[in-house]
């Protein structure tokens, strides 16, 4: 069977880095949680139960109520191999939680995969939206929007007290968890990050790495999210995230002109080298890919690179994650393997440019 | 605010203490909570400060000291025990189930414990038509003060027609 783009192509169309502010947030996302009411979670359901879940929630898409969208996919996770689930995680369109357990889970895809829908993971409907640069407003009423056309079809477990009920507490009352994945590297080489994410964690928000909980902040990149789903409405929880989000940016902004106003030789040298090496690396782990895509990404963003395309630093982004690279060089790979094939894929991306 | 017991030091420790649905507030200083700890229900001897405030706040470290009621979920049949270990609910009852223990950790998660966000359109409908029965009751309840038996009886009718269309 031909692999469907949404595991051949490393770049969905919201990761295209036109969006706003986009030289410092890569991308924003809201995902909205919700349950059925009287079904008990997946967690506590037997099969018959979250197969019915599924069903109905598929129903949904089925009925055409979806149709806005264009022409969505529908996808049931035990149609897919665990390499194809791990691309899809790679490439933010499912979570690690729903690729582990998948039984009766499912996956509803809009053709630009800026909406995915996940289906049976912690809760019921996992709806995520997710979109180029700073935009969570914008993320948020499309979220809000595919939340209306199911709760149409679909009595949610609503509580007046406590609002959306949800597995875990931490997501009670909106379910609404909002991010923007930001790329930070002159706060990083000027000191600055740790006052900056320590003010953050301090009015409610959390940051976390690349590929969110538990995983590390590699590549100076930074996801940013709200920790509190109770006792706010939507709106104060997105102007929020949002008003902290415009102060980093603006700092990171601001560092970024003075490294290069007051040390643009070293950081033109940096970037170079990294440029260098990347182009004529044998091997590359992914902890130094990262770390060198994020001194091209800057050398890109202070206009040091003009020959290097944005496009390209966000494909290979994904591209070099371990699922991508056996997708492209073939399954089971050792950790050489990897980093051998994955600078032979950044060395021949990059020289089609320079 | 001072310190029930011994009325000299503020009082730095508050409790709210629920038996049988009543609720009773309880406001002291820590040298008399610590000579007060046997007497507080659900401890034993060797009742700590530290303890309690585990027990009061920590809902994954499950203080040993407090005996544990035997939570169970009838409609999922998750144990509190279970919910304190995963930090998960099974389903939506759970909410119902452990509701006296909710709280605390929901003040503690999110610093609030009333959502005040979207509605779902249906329920929301349910709901508004709540919130208007219990307005118009408090009003019937005035009317009656005030000897106002005609209207009170209008009011009356309207309550029993929102009921039964909420029932309906």
């Amino acid at each position: 069977m031909a692999k469907r783009k949404y595991v051949k192509q490393a770049l969905s169309q919201w990761m295209n880095g036109v969006g706003p502010d986009s030289e410092v947030v890569i991308s924003s996302r809201v995902r909205i949680a919700r349950n059925i009411r009287n079904m008990p979670f997946p967690l506590m359901a037997d099969p018959s139960r979250s197969l019915s879940v599924m069903e109905q929630l598929l129903g949904v898409a089925e009925s055409g109520r979806l149709n806005g969208l264009g022409k969505i996919e529908q996808i049931r996770l035990t149609d897919l191999t665990e390499l194809e689930k791990l691309v899809l995680v790679e490439k933010h369109l499912i979570s690690p939680n729903l690729a582990n357990d998948s039984r009766n889970g499912a996956l509803i895809l809009s053709p630009n995969e800026d909406i995915s829908v996940m289906i049976n993971e912690e809760d019921h409907l996992r709806i995520q939206c997710l979109s180029s640069g700073f935009q969570v407003h914008e993320a948020w009423d499309a979220a809000s929007k595919i939340d209306d056309i199911f709760e149409e079809q679909v009595d949610y477990a609503f509580d007046e007290k406590h609002g959306y009920l949800t597995s875990c507490p931490t997501n009670v009352g909106t379910g609404i968890r909002v991010s923007v994945m930001m790329h930070l590297p002159a706060l990083v080489m000027t000191g600055q990050i740790n006052r900056i994410l320590s003010a953050v964690t301090q009015v409610g928000l959390a940051v976390r790495g690349l590929y969110g909980e538990g995983s590390e902040a590699t590549g100076n990149l930074f996801q940013v999210s709200n920790q509190i789903t109770l006792g706010q409405s939507e709106q104060e929880i997105i102007e929020n995230l949002f008003q902290v989000a415009r102060q980093m940016i603006e700092h990171e902004k601001s560092a970024r002109s003075k490294l290069l106003t007051e040390s643009r030789l070293r950081v033109e040298d940096r970037v170079r080298r990294s440029f260098g090496i990347l182009s004529q690396a044998i091997i590359m782990d992914s902890k130094e890919a990262s770390q060198r895509l994020s001194d091209i990404r800057l050398g890109v963003h202070l206009g040091l690179l003009p020959e290097v395309n944005e496009l390209v630093l966000n494909e290979l982004l994904v591209s070099t994650q371990p699922g991508f690279l056996q997708m492209t060089f073939g399954e089971a790979m050792s950790p050489e393997d990897r980093d051998r094939s994955r600078a032979e894929l950044i060395r021949s991306r990059l020289a089609t440019i320079s | 605010m001072q310190c029930q017991e011994c009325g000299k030091r503020p009082a730095t420790l508050h409790f709210t203490k629920i038996v049988n649905g009543e609720k009773a507030e309880l406001h002291i200083c820590e040298s008399c909570a610590r000579e007060k700890g046997e007497l507080i229900p659900g401890t034993s001897s060797g009742f700590s400060i530290h303890n309690l405030l585990s027990g009061l706040l920590d809902f994954e470290t499950p203080n040993p000291m407090a005996k544990q009621p035997a939570a169970k979920c009838e409609t999922c049949g998750m144990t509190y025990a279970q919910f304190s270990k995963i930090g998960r609910f099974g389903c939506s009852h759970c909410y119902k189930q452990f509701s006296e223990r909710l709280d605390p950790l929901l003040k503690r998660v999110h610093g609030n414990t009333v959502h005040v966000g979207k509605v779902p359109k249906r329920a929301g409908g349910r709901l508004k038509t709540k919130r208007e029965i219990d307005r118009l009751k408090k009003e019937m309840q005035g009317r009656i003060e005030r000897e106002d038996f005609e209207t009170a009886a209008q009011l009356r009718d309207r309550i029993r027609e929102l009921e039964n269309e909420m029932s309906g």
